[in-house]
């Protein structure tokens, strides 16, 4: 007779079972298979699968030229693609070692805030869009719809810019971009508390935001949660303040910090980010200087050998270009940070315990741009 | 007491939260001037889009039928991912010397990122970004285009 | 045009034109039947003009302009919406329940028919006058959420399982806070009979004569009533960026719209029965004493009255969808059994006290 031996069976609690929120979804922004391990509505695990809008933009990048390279970093964080071809921009010059005319540099940081500016117009819209109210979505699209407008008549297109190249820029700001601007900050300032009398005030809102999805200040230093989404928890982490570039040492502002780390403190974090934007702005729309709108650089950059990093602050969070290159024309490797990427690690941590309502709430307030993640 | 004190403020203050939101909400269907979209399809006679917009590449034609292009490839080489194909050959000109004459200028609309890359590459402002969007076929053949019209070029064009 | 004033006019004249040509039960049988038909039209062209008036007014609030090409100003929308439903595939699963799949649709169709069938329209056009008249209303109503369950449970996917069972545990609640909140005023009238609560308020509506109870009684109705819909801020059954349709995923073609069309004709009968309790039902806006004032109100007929507060109400509903965030399932119930309940009893006790008093108008 065989002895019984004692043995450990592995098995799901009996009650817990699997959902997919698949990649087709109407609030994961993107192309994001979340399967979340259930017991009854309290979620127990969350885990992320990528990969379903991988474009090797990384590999692609290798085999083109440093000008090339700006119309692919368009397309990776649509919503604030100023500011990554800002990045890749930045990244050349300092390797190169030229030095950028004020004007430039005065005019990058305008369009770098009016692009933040746009990209929590639409957070907002969809935020509210993702807890029932469905109306905010359309008025975040009718306040964004006049930055875009702007942007098509300097630039030429409203979401794919591509105006920045190694040097400056592609070519001057059309003569209307001042007044525009202007126009547009009188309109938004009576725009933006309306949009804490629809949501922010709400009761029902409150009630869906507060508490919900805490991450504490250690676990956002740990998981790297950079943007008004590591603010929320109190983890000062403004590049603009850090490692100011192009002309932030010349504005002042506060940078936004907040104790709680839930989901409402994520939220009033962007709101009040949306403010100090509309005050850098103020501070330099009138005093664009005159000069040239970009520094001649050759056809064909090569720059010299080397490792170079180069981080800019997005709507997201921080986003570094980490280039290497052996001195031929196309870049040996390039390699993205991207703030998605980290901020979707800290998702389980952030939802263990809370119900399906509330994970789609926690990921709003993340602000997840799936191709940032995937590249 | 403070408990049912707490309770009825917190009524109170919630019911005022959603009067402000519905007030909101309010003035705008009570102010319907105020709207902002557009009718598509029957405003096109009216629809005039920026002078920078980017629509597709086009090669600028004056009354003569004439054109700039020389055939120097340069658009080639700063369009990142080969939409435009520069077929050129040789002929004989006015004084006997062979030179290099645009034969077609291929444009594959299908593969353009509107990135604008060509237009500052052109030694001799060739070409240009019209503002025509509306690019949708029932034919795949039909976004290739032959941008050159039955044309020649006209003088001072320089390599 | 007298009969637009009293339909008892034309229902007396067509009973006598039948009567002079058939017996008793043929006539009743008849009467039955066109009843019968008259209801199925209402429900057609119930749905057609709420759905279009519902995209109209969200798209007004939205800054948008609705549907605008199909007809002139997008009135033939619903239409050809109901002709693309029909063309489309009706599948089933294969897992499914095919029983109780096909039957949960007509269910919930089934109940909104008997409720509307006791609303007074106008005077002379009320179909079913029971004398429990609400109490009728209110529990044939609550058969819809047996249709519920039962296309949740026959669906056999996660999701809809999931919606189906939070709608049950919300209906079932709210219905307590509506049930209690029409209480307040059968209170003061005395009587359930739909007919009688008009008629009683023929010197003012019991909003304005039951003063503030009769307010707060009011609001609680209507918050109670958006839920039982399953509408508004609390659709999390149907909560579409989270469960993508709930408890009518599976559903497609005719099926689909009769779970559509059930919601606007609940939305219907709640604002009707609101209408006939709070607002004076098809009686016109009188005030005590006024008689020349009254004389003026009385020109417009009683028809057009009902109408009128029914538009509003569903108004109302419709701005509360389109402006507030949903809430979670833990907090609807709360806010039933902790602040709408105990604030509701209070307020029966205040009426009844004031009733007793006759400190009401």
């Amino acid at each position: 007779m065989k002895e019984i031996e004692e043995q450990e069976i592995q098995e799901l609690e009996s009650q817990e079972y699997f959902i997919n929120m698949g990649p087709q979804h109407p609030s994961t922004h993107g192309v994001l298979r979340l399967v979340l391990s259930l017991d009854g509505e309290i979620i127990r695990k969350v885990e992320p699968h990528l990969g379903y809008i991988h474009r090797s933009i990384e590999k692609m990048c290798e085999h083109d030229s440093y000008q090339q390279i700006i119309h692919l970093t368009d397309r990776m964080d649509y919503l604030s693609c100023h500011m990554l071809n800002e990045a890749v921009c930045l990244g050349v010059e300092n390797g190169l070692e030229v030095e950028i005319p004020e004007r430039v540099k005065v005019i990058r940081t305008i369009i770098s805030e009016l692009t933040r500016l746009s990209s929590h117009q639409l957070w907002w819209g969809v935020m509210g869009m993702d807890l029932g109210a469905i109306t905010t979505f359309l008025y975040g699209f009718r306040d964004r719809e006049m930055i875009t407008d702007i942007f098509e008549e300097t630039c030429g297109a409203r979401l794919t810019m591509s105006y920045n190249i190694p040097g400056g820029l592609m070519f001057d700001i059309h003569p209307n971009f001042q007044k525009r601007t202007k126009d547009f900050i009188v309109h938004f300032k009576k725009k933006l508390p309306e949009y804490d009398k629809l949501l922010s005030d709400n009761v029902i809102f409150r009630e869906r935001t507060r508490g919900i999805g805490v991450l504490s200040k250690e676990d956002a230093i740990s998981y790297g949660v950079t943007g008004p989404s590591g603010r929320g928890s109190g983890f000062s982490c403004d590049v603009r303040k850090h490692n100011p570039y192009s002309a932030y040492p010349k504005v002042e502002f506060r940078e936004i910090l907040r104790e709680e780390g839930d989901c409402f403190a994520r939220y009033k974090c962007r709101i009040d980010e949306m403010w100090e934007s509309l005050n850098i702005i103020d501070q330099l729309i009138d005093n664009i200087p005159e000069g040239d709108y970009k520094v001649q650089t050759r056809t064909v950059i090569k720059l010299p050998k080397g490792e170079f990093y180069q981080k800019v602050e997005t709507a997201r969070g921080e986003f570094g270009v980490y280039i290497i290159s052996d001195g031929m024309k196309s870049p040996y490797r390039l390699k993205f940070r991207s703030p998605g990427f980290s901020n979707l690690s800290a998702l389980d941590k952030m939802s263990r315990g809370c119900k399906i309502a509330d994970l789609v709430a926690i990921m709003s307030t993340l602000d997840l741009v799936i191709p940032d993640i995937d590249r | 007491m403070n408990g049912i004190i707490k309770y009825f403020k917190d009524i109170y203050y919630g019911l005022k939260s959603l009067v402000t939101g519905m007030a909101v909400t309010g003035h705008y269907i009570t102010h319907p001037k105020e709207i902002i979209t557009q009718q598509y399809p029957e405003n096109k006679d009216t629809l005039k889009m920026f002078d920078r917009f980017r629509g597709e590449v086009v090669l600028i034609h004056d009354e003569n039928n004439e054109h700039r292009c020389t055939g120097c490839s340069a658009c080639e080489v700063a369009c990142p991912n080969g939409t435009i194909e520069i077929i050129s050959k040789r002929v004989e000109n006015e004084e006997g010397k062979k030179v290099k004459v645009i034969d077609k200028f291929v444009y594959h609309l299908q593969m353009c990122t509107m990135c604008n890359l060509c237009i500052p590459a052109c030694p001799t402002d060739a070409i240009k970004m019209s503002q025509d969007f509306e690019h949708a076929v029932f034919d795949r053949s039909k976004l290739t285009k032959i941008l050159n019209k039955p044309g020649s070029k006209i003088m001072a064009g320089v390599k | 045009m007298k009969f637009l004033y009293d339909f008892g006019y034309l229902t007396g004249s067509i009973h006598e034109w039948l009567s002079a040509r058939m017996d008793p039960p043929v006539v009743t049988l008849v009467e039955t039947i066109i009843v019968a038909v008259c209801f199925m039209i209402l429900f057609a062209v119930l749905g057609l003009v709420l759905v279009y008036a519902e995209r109209k007014i969200s798209a007004f609030f939205q800054q948008r302009l609705g549907p605008m090409r199909v007809g002139k100003w997008g009135t033939a929308q619903t239409i050809a919406d109901v002709i693309k439903l029909l063309f489309k595939e009706p599948l089933v699963n294969k897992d499914a329940d095919k029983f109780l799949f096909n039957l949960a649709p007509y269910i919930i169709m089934i109940s909104a028919f008997l409720a509307i069938a006791a609303l007074p329209f106008a005077k002379g056009l009320h179909a079913l006058d029971f004398d429990i008249g609400i109490f009728y209303v209110s529990a044939v109503s609550s058969l819809g959420v047996i249709g519920i369950l039962l296309a949740g449970w026959s669906s056999s996917n996660k999701y809809s399982l999931i919606g189906a069972m939070r709608s049950g545990a919300q209906i079932i609640s709210y219905e307590l806070s509506v049930g209690l909140s029409l209480l307040t005023i059968i209170v003061l009238t005395g009587s359930l009979q739909l007919s009688t609560i008009v008629e009683s308020q023929a010197d003012g509506w019991w909003i304005f004569k039951g003063h503030l109870p009769a307010v707060i009684a009011f609001l609680i109705f209507m918050i109670a009533s958006t839920a039982e819909t399953n509408r508004g801020p609390f659709d999390l059954a149907e909560a579409e960026s989270e469960l993508t349709a709930g408890f009518h995923t599976e559903y497609s073609g005719m099926k689909f719209a009769f779970f559509f069309l059930a919601e606007f004709a609940n939305m219907f009968i709640v604002a009707a029965i609101g209408a006939t309790v709070f607002l004076g039902g098809w009686m016109p806006f009188y005030i005590g004493g006024f008689t020349g004032f009254n004389a003026v109100m009385d020109f417009i007929p009683p028809i057009f009255w009902f109408l009128g507060k029914v538009a509003f109400m569903i108004f109302m509903m419709m701005w509360f969808r389109w402006t507030f965030p949903r809430l979670r399932i833990d907090q609807l119930l709360t806010l039933e059994w902790k602040y709408l309940l105990p604030i509701n009893l209070v307020n029966i006790v205040v009426m009844a006290f004031i009733g007793l008093m006759g400190w009401h108008f």
